[in-house]
């Protein structure tokens, strides 16, 4: 990280810091504020008993035979206590106070700051019957993954609601055990809403290609079982047997602790482009719970991408103590399904398809899209991360289109 | 002295072979990543992303003088190699690179 500022005295900068959330953001957080040369208190509250581990594992090595399926750790015992920070898992925050700058956490202990991270993340979607049910799975944290890891075997009939990348994720590390694998998905295309209906398409049939079954444009009806699943009733009247259901149909910012604390929550908790929250100075938010004005796009954006956690990580330690704010990043996203690496960078969902090389099938496909003036917004490859830099780069610039097409290599 | 950089260091390329803007990997015992910037100038780095594997010789872009991994879009500086964002914490090695005529050398 770049060197702390000599003109800043970040080293008798005496607030105390405490940061809600142990995962990406938060921990990167810390981070941060220690290359930047910050020497106060730092406190870092998790939800989680375990020790912070890094997200995309999760629904990819975590899942898979090859690995141990243990969560892969975002720093060291000694990376800890190289960073100087109290850590305090298996404290959930349940209140906060903004007058009297004090989050209480579940044990009932009351913490003071001086300047307050809030970096809880989101939590799953389940589906109303699916609480409490054996054998019925979200797949957001470490222990999600282990549960579901110890139930893929061989022929096991597994029903996944939902074909977004978690979904998606899923069925791929579920077909490599050889577990029977079909994907419900209520649009007739999966991914259209964020990709369009031809790339949706693409990026769907690698389900059938890969020997597991697609349903689409139908929804989960009931799950059906006394204490552990048995069958998935659809809304069309068929019912899937399963042993295993994985629900992937997105996630919620995780506010519902800050009811009662006048912060802007709606879709996240509203904030400046600093990260600080509006209206409460020595208030910050980052990573999938915060929606700042983007840069770009010059609205709020609420993003769940792992490489915002990490970009809202540099910035609000550079917000917290006035060094230079960091190079803005466009929003990026990876996804790993039966052996393809996709790319996604920008926003896609703003503009609409107008360029397409290759297809999902023969292993590189490249898609980018434009908004209504045909500016590129955002692309999508399929095991070509050179082009994924050559769009970045076309997005970052706000190229158009057509020049970016002419400029092409014919072969990429 | 140019019998000790003579000794550790190896042909890359030639001028004409990396265009501006482009990275190459230079094989050998231990593989370099040799970038040319938009400016010209070249510069050497270790060929793995310090953050995971992946080439960066390979696949990687520049952006005046940062090296960009486009696998998660960490980024280091090209002359120190320290990273300049997350996800990397870790500062890639950097090596010295001699051009002389048309001939680009790396010395490991």
């Amino acid at each position: 990280m770049s060197s702390p500022d000599p003109t800043l005295d970040t080293a008798n900068d005496t607030r105390k810091v405490l940061v809600v959330g142990a995962s990406v953001a938060g921990v990167r957080t810390v981070q941060a504020l220690r290359s930047a040369g910050f020497t106060g208190v730092i406190t870092v509250l998790g939800a989680e008993r375990h020790f912070p581990y890094d997200k995309p594992p999760i629904s990819k090595e975590m899942l898979s035979s090859e690995s141990t399926g243990e969560p892969v750790p975002l720093l060291t015992e000694d990376d800890v206590a190289k960073l100087d920070v109290e850590l305090r898992l298996g404290a959930a925050a349940v209140r906060l106070d903004p007058a009297a700058k004090v989050v209480t956490t579940e044990d009932g202990e009351a913490h003071a700051y001086d300047v307050l991270v809030i970096a809880t993340g989101a939590s799953a979607r389940n589906l109303p019957s699916g609480e409490g049910l054996a054998g019925v799975h979200t797949l957001r944290n470490a222990e999600d993954a282990v549960q579901l890891r110890s139930e893929l075997a061989p022929g096991r009939k597994a029903v996944v609601v939902g074909a977004g990348f978690i979904g998606a994720e899923f069925a791929a590390a579920a077909r490599a055990w050889d577990v029977d694998v079909t994907v419900v998905e209520a649009q007739p295309i999966p991914l259209a809403h964020i990709l369009g209906d031809r790339i949706g398409a693409e990026l769907g049939g690698l389900h059938e290609l890969h020997g597991a079954t697609l349903m689409t444009g139908v929804t989960t009806k009931r799950l059906v079982g006394e204490t552990r699943v048995e069958a998935v009733e659809l809304s069309d009247g068929r019912t899937l047997p399963a042993d295993i259901v994985v629900v992937g149909i997105g996630a919620e910012p995780a506010t519902a602790w800050l009811k009662g604390s006048g912060l802007p929550v709606s879709n996240g908790i509203d904030c400046e482009a600093s990260l600080e929250v509006t209206g409460f100075p020595d208030v910050y938010a980052a990573g999938d719970v915060a929606r700042p004005l983007h840069f770009l796009y010059g609205e709020p954006v609420r993003i769940e991408h792992w490489t915002n956690a990490n970009d809202h990580a540099a910035l609000v330690a550079s917000s917290i103590l006035g060094t230079p704010v960091p190079r803005p990043a466009l929003p990026y996203v990876w996804s790993d399904q039966y052996g393809h690496r996709i790319q996604i960078i920008g926003l896609p969902s703003r503009g609409e398809l107008v360029l397409t090389r290759g297809s999902a099938a023969t292993g590189n496909l490249v898609a980018a899209y434009a908004g209504p003036d045909g500016v590129l917004v955002g692309a999508l490859v399929l095991g070509n991360p050179r082009m994924l830099m050559k769009c970045r780069k076309a997005v970052m610039k706000s190229v158009h289109h057509a020049d970016f097409e002419r400029d092409l290599p014919a072969a990429s | 002295m140019e019998g000790t950089t003579t000794m550790n260091r190896r042909f890359a390329c030639t001028t004409g072979d990396l265009d501006p803007g482009e990275s190459m990997t230079v094989p050998g015992e231990v593989k370099i990543a040799l970038h040319r910037t938009e400016d010209g100038e070249f510069f050497a780095t270790a060929d793995t992303c310090s953050h995971e594997e992946w080439s960066l010789g390979e696949d990687s872009d520049l952006e005046d003088d940062e090296l960009i991994c486009p696998l998660h879009m960490a980024r280091f500086n090209l002359r120190t190699g320290e990273p300049t964002c997350f996800p990397a914490t870790i500062a890639l090695k950097t090596y010295a690179v001699e051009v002389e005529g048309d001939d680009v050398y790396v010395v490991a």
